[in-house]
């Protein structure tokens, strides 16, 4: 981070300022100098500062209304849905506020996987990242237990009981999540602590995340290191700030589609159902968002395997900046990466679609493909690609796409020019 | 931006043919056109009342409707009873109130605030009285069930004689629409069986249709409301976007770098 040489203009300013550099952060953070080039790929994280205030707020509101007890929690959903002036629009801006997020998530994550963002020297913002992505999950079924309908309740179980798989103990920790022998009202009572105190946790990260970011500065679709401020950048006020703008205005069209129009849409009817302990539903699902890591989860066969499969399937992300050896950043220069990128990508499509099948024959059997496929991709094929792939030549600057470089000499480049600023 | 767009549309275009393939694994439901489907679906009113009386006078009797009130029978968007008219409906239910002073529990006629009255004490009464099945709270029963009202409407005229080789148990009967076929609810509707006091006939399509339509009141009363202000946030939300885009080319207009 470039040093700020800033001097607020009134005495006032100043004064305060030297006590707390709150201006000089509000002037770093106007100033920050941007890579010109980002696309709109780049929109998200501005996307997903407002879908964490929105999940924030709107939650705050309906904490006001929801009574957490096994007796009332379903009924006060629909006191909010009924009785409360506008409680139908907040529910559904916060139920699928929750989509919204994932939605935006899933499309940031894998902007960072096409260009690279992950590597050297972002290793660390990558990594607060997948934590947030982590307790996102969480907080996303903790949420959805709330509402208490037999989706909330039977769903409760199943996550709950992949605990028990751990050998030893399981069953002990199985217990003591539920305050008792079943999912009931001392498993509803400390999901719904847990739910209100995740958010403020991960919006504490995303300051981390950003403040990571604010190192380095941000990658960009070429992928090479840049001089900031140069002119390949651009002040983050007012460039940044309108563009994203203008890309959260759209997304905020789909969004306000979703909750006007289909509100229901994302949901599983099942959760209209008041949570019934003696019957269980046809089909068990998650939310869209987790089908993918329930689909590799019922893939294998064994509980304790299947469950280390799901986590590893996520914590392996965590380790990318390692397992990805190659030194171009963007797919854009790596011909071969870029295929596999894409066959990663419907891997994953894949294993959501499959995750919403029941898992016998067909199904069951493209499952375990695609979940032998998607550890194969981070574990062989990234290594081997970075030794063996034949990159395209790399630009030296954003203003100078022409003028290629030799992919070497841009390495060359990169540390030093990281240790300049 | 055009690549942006075009890899968009592709992923919406596999969530679209998810949501579809879901769908199109059921069976294929009855249709009709509902009044309140689309952005601007508004509910028929005379339709709403009828159905409250089908309501009233065929289903109540087992299903009871426990998250609405009388008074909701004369909001805005809802079937729009005058008071008059929705007082003499509360008033026409007894209503266990109390304890009074001397700490007695008694009953009185319903008021405009009290939630409709159930047809039995509680669950248990309502298993003994239908042989084990417990008739389910009809409120929020449209959106707790995968085919939503096609799926109700459908269901309500979907009674038909078993196929040869299915032995149906005293008390269950063969309907086509239910999930596994075997439904403990026998054929409620028959032509002409309410009265509609403004003349409509009363023939079964009518009444399924009258009365999905007031289940999906009482499971979305604010969906009048919902349309019109999603049409105005919309609107709304392209009106800025299309300002906020111009500003921002204007604003990148500075530098020589297409946004």
């Amino acid at each position: 981070m470039s040093e700020h040489e800033y001097t607020p203009k009134s005495k006032v300013g100043k004064w305060f300022n030297d006590r707390l550099p709150l201006l000089t952060l509000a002037n770093h953070l106007t100033d920050y100098p941007t890579p010109k080039n980002l696309n709109y790929w780049w929109t998200f994280g501005g996307i997903l500062t407002f879908c964490l205030i929105t999940q924030i707020v709107t939650g705050l509101v309906l904490a006001m209304h929801y009574i957490a007890h096994a007796d009332m929690a379903f009924q006060s959903v629909e006191h909010i849905m009924r009785d409360v002036n506008y409680g139908w629009l907040i529910r559904y801006i916060h139920a699928n506020g929750a989509s919204m997020f994932f939605l935006a998530v899933y499309i940031h994550i894998f902007r960072s996987l096409f260009y690279g963002s992950y590597k050297s020297p972002r290793e660390v913002i990558w990594i607060i990242g997948i934590i947030i992505y982590l307790l996102m999950m969480a907080a996303a079924f903790l949420g959805y237990v709330l509402p208490w309908g037999q989706m909330s309740f039977w769903g409760a179980t199943v996550i709950t009981n992949l605990f028990s798989a751990i050998p030893l103990v399981g069953e002990g920790i199985v217990t003591w999540l539920w305050g008792g022998y079943s999912v009931d009202n001392p498993t509803l009572t400390r999901f719904f602590t847990l739910h209100y105190l995740i958010p403020f946790l991960i919006l504490g990260l995303v300051v981390l995340h950003i403040w990571a970011l604010h190192v380095p500065g941000n990658n960009n679709p070429i992928g090479i290191d840049i001089k900031k401020p140069s002119k390949d950048t651009v002040p983050f006020h007012p460039y940044i700030v309108i563009k994203d703008g203008f890309a959260l205005l759209m997304f905020m069209i789909v969004f306000a589609f979703f909750v006007f129009y289909t509100p229901n849409i994302l949901g599983h009817a099942d959760n209209y159902i008041e949570a019934n302990p003696l019957v269980t539903p046809a089909h068990i699902v998650p939310e869209w968002y987790l089908l993918p890591f329930y689909a590799i989860l019922r893939s294998v066969p064994d509980k304790l395997l299947g469950v280390i499969a799901m986590l590893s399937a996520i914590l392996i992300l965590a380790a990318l900046p390692w397992l990805d050896t190659s030194k171009i950043r963007s797919a854009v220069f790596r011909p071969l990466y870029k295929q596999f990128y894409w066959i990663l990508v419907a891997d994953v499509l894949i294993l959501g679609y499959v995750g919403a099948m029941p898992a016998e024959g067909l199904y069951l059997l493209i499952a375990r493909i695609a979940t032998a496929y998607y550890f194969l991709h981070f574990l062989v094929v990234l290594p081997i690609l970075g030794f063996k792939e034949r990159t395209t030549p790399v630009p030296l600057s954003i203003t100078e796409p022409i003028l290629g470089g030799s992919p070497n000499f841009a390495t060359v480049k990169k540390k030093d020019s990281f240790k300049d600023q | 931006m055009k690549n942006f767009f075009r890899i968009s549309f592709l992923i919406a275009l596999f969530f679209g043919f998810q949501l579809n393939s879901n769908a199109a694994e059921k069976v294929e439901y009855l249709k009709t056109d509902w009044s309140f489907k689309g952005p601007f679906g508004k509910f028929d009113r005379a339709a709403l009342q009828r159905g409250y009386q089908v309501y009233q006078e065929v289903c109540s009797s087992c299903h009871s409707m426990k998250y609405l009130s009388y008074r909701n029978l004369v909001e805005e968007g809802g079937p729009e009873f005058s008071v008059e008219q929705a007082k003499a409906i509360a008033a026409s239910f007894e209503v266990k109130d109390g304890p009074n002073a001397d700490g007695e529990m008694f009953m009185r006629p319903g008021r405009l605030s009290d939630k409709f009255v159930m047809p039995y004490e509680n669950e248990k009464a309502a298993q003994a009285a239908n042989g084990g099945a417990y008739p389910p709270d009809m409120t929020v029963l449209v959106k707790a069930r995968g085919g939503g009202v096609d799926y109700i409407y459908s269901l309500l005229q979907g009674y038909e004689d078993p196929p040869a080789g299915v032995t149906l148990d005293d008390g269950v009967y063969y309907n086509k629409y239910m999930y596994g076929n075997k439904i403990k609810m026998s054929n409620q509707l028959s032509d002409g069986l309410v009265e509609y006091s403004d003349g409509t006939n009363a023939s079964i399509e009518q009444m399924a249709k009258d009365v999905t339509t007031f289940l999906m009141w009482t499971a979305e009363p604010h969906l009048e409301t919902r349309h019109k202000m999603g049409f105005k946030a919309i609107v709304y939300l392209i009106i800025l976007t299309v300002l906020v885009y111009f500003s921002m080319k204007r604003i990148w207009s500075r530098i020589e770098t297409k946004v």
